[in-house]
């Protein structure tokens, strides 16, 4: 199947001909598969969200090519239409809101998309509940009067109701409690499910990319340092550290048993693996028995 | 030289009036019966704290976790005057802060950390930004370029000094956030969500360098956190839930009630549900890991006895 995000020699340059110069982006190559759940993972500066703006023409490649949903985003005309085909979620979504009331933001895209008022009423409606948003509430509400975490799933709500092909989140979860974190990955989720999405998931939290990821890439000094699924990349401690990364804690740990001479296998990277791993290894059959 | 000496010069004016009897010397935050309305009168108003009582002691370690809209941060504005009490009182150092003439000094010795590192850059050189809050204080210059020099060595910013701000790394931007309070000499520091918008390796740094502090200094820290890891090595955690305190305790005390944990929309720290998954298959674990290396300790002796 042909990518749905295609990106080839990638180099963006900025702050060009200062003291600083730094190149945030140095020839990327990477292909991103239709319906795939995509991580994106680096330290802060690592070049993350430089190119992300480039899968919807937000930025356009200095040196390189960027294809999205089939169109070259050099391309200007071709490039017009794919603010609604491909949805970005920036990081501080305060800084997004401009209508009255929260229903008015989340029905701006939709609305310039040429859809009919009804259309566009039920998209909305669609979306504030795919984020948990209660519409009703929705209708009186400011988007500045919400919670830090609800401003956030109102933003997700504004480009979910475009329903692109590709939705773009760069940590969408930072500041959200636990539980809030979880419901909105799995509203994310299900959108990819649904609607054959592909998901592009830019985050820190290193137990996101091993639950939920399909593939992750990791990014550093600009540079596509690793790219593979989760099992792969996280056997790779030493290397994540020193670019500023992490592995799972489920994964430490067994790395550390490990190092106390408890056998137990690589590979683990969720809590229900480890516990499962680790009540084989010192149980043998009684662990594994279940005492209700 | 320790951060804390103004204290003993600063006049202590405890809070008068009848039913405030003033606060021991060792306790650096006290709130009684802390409620707070946004938008009082207003017809959207609503409760964001409703009844809190707590202490906080001198060189205490605490992290105030809950669910998103729990009164967290609403709390920690308390603590040094940026929110003032709809009802109850909040002192600060036995200074009462809804008392204006208090709060310069209540801002002075409780210093504040947001989450995001660059809405709190003020200047286009490291050093100067230290600098800034100690200047605004008044404090004379050899003392500023001294307390500088101490706030960066901290924070392990000494090699950065020339450097411009904003071409840091995220876990460099908060500890020079972190740099900028410190070198005001508060002796307590509140730092909301400081980890949020890190990477990993920030995170680790920005936690290291709140535990040094907290030891060597004596630094009361007060950390708001999502991050149920960080909560956990905390010397203390509060959890609010709805304008009030759900659990107060140790780590583990608190991690040990996991089905209030997971009531309130929490998690346990990882190695804290592992065990807890361990003990539902019948394995008798000793206590509540926090750590994966306190649940690595545990299995080992398991491992020996079976």
């Amino acid at each position: 199947m042909s990518p749905i995000i295609r990106v080839e020699n990638l180099t963006h340059i900025y702050s060009a001909g200062t003291p600083f110069e730094v190149a945030p982006l140095d020839r990327i190559s990477l292909e991103i598969k239709k319906g795939e759940f995509y991580a994106i993972v680096g330290a802060t500066g690592s070049g993350k969200s430089t190119l992300v703006q480039h899968f919807n023409g937000l930025l356009t490649p200095a040196t390189g090519r960027v294809w999205a949903c089939g169109v070259d985003i050099a391309d200007k005309k071709a490039r017009r239409g794919l603010w609604r085909k491909v949805g970005l979620v920036f990081q501080h979504p305060e800084q997004q809101f401009f209508e009255e009331t929260v229903f008015e933001d989340v029905a701006f895209g939709p609305r310039n998309m040429g859809l009919s008022k009804d259309e566009v009423r039920k998209r909305v409606i669609w979306a504030l509940k795919q984020v948990g948003l209660d519409p009703e509430l929705a209708e009186r509400q400011s988007p500045f009067q919400l919670s830090g975490g609800n401003m956030r799933r109102a933003a997700i709500a504004g480009v979910l109701a475009l329903k692109p092909e590709v939705l773009v989140l760069d940590e969408p979860t930072a500041g959200l409690d636990p539980r809030g974190r979880r419901q909105l990955l799995d509203h994310i989720e299900n959108y990819r499910r649904e609607h054959h999405s592909t998901i592009v998931l830019v985050t820190h939290n290193m137990e996101e990319v091993a639950a939920r990821a399909q593939r992750v890439a990791v990014l550093h000094e600009g540079r596509l340092a690793l790219q593979g699924t989760p099992r792969e990349i996280f056997k790779r401690a030493g290397e994540l550290r020193a670019m500023g990364l992490d592995i799972p804690v489920p994964a430490e740990l067994m790395r550390q048993l490990r190092g106390a001479g408890i056998p137990v296998r690589a590979g683990v990277l969720t809590n229900n693996e480890a516990e499962e791993e680790i009540a084989r290894v010192i149980g043998g059959e009684a662990g594994t028995r279940r005492v209700e | 030289m320790s951060l804390g000496k103004d204290l003993d010069k600063a006049k202590v004016n405890m809070a008068e009036g009848p039913g405030s009897p003033p606060a021991p010397p060792d306790v650096m935050i006290q709130v009684k019966d802390l409620a707070y309305i946004y938008g009082k009168g207003h017809p959207g108003e609503t409760t964001g704290l409703a009844g809190v009582s707590l202490e906080i002691r001198r060189g205490e370690y605490v992290a105030v976790a809950g669910p998103n809209g729990s009164g967290k941060s609403t709390l920690a504005r308390h603590f040094n005057a940026l929110l003032l009490p709809s009802g109850g009182q909040v002192l600060v150092d036995g200074l009462d802060t809804s008392l204006p003439e208090n709060v310069w000094e209540i801002r002075r010795r409780v210093g504040m950390v947001f989450q995001n590192p660059d809405n709190q850059i003020v200047s286009t050189l490291v050093e100067e930004d230290v600098a800034f809050g100690a200047e605004n204080l008044g404090v004379p210059p050899p003392e500023v370029r001294e307390r500088v020099e101490e706030a960066l060595a901290l924070t392990g910013l000494t090699g950065f000094r020339q450097h411009a701000p904003h071409l840091l790394s995220g876990g460099q931007k908060q500890r020079l956030a972190l740099a900028g309070v410190l070198a005001m000499r508060p002796s307590c520091l509140v730092l909301d969500e400081p980890g949020a918008m890190l990477d990993p390796a920030g995170r680790r740094e920005l936690l290291e360098t709140l535990q040094r502090l907290n030891r060597t200094r004596g630094v009361t820290v007060i950390h708001i956190t999502q991050l149920m890891e960080d909560a956990a090595r905390a010397g203390r955690i509060i959890v609010m839930s709805a304008g009030k305190i759900a659990l107060d305790g140790t780590p583990a005390e608190v991690f040990a009630r996991a089905g209030q944990i997971e009531e309130l929309g929490l998690d346990l720290p990882a190695p804290a549900e592992i065990n807890r998954g361990l003990k539902r298959r019948g394995f008798i674990m000793p206590g509540v890991p926090l750590t994966a290396s306190d649940l690595v300790q545990m299995i080992k002796m398991i491992n020996k006895h079976t």
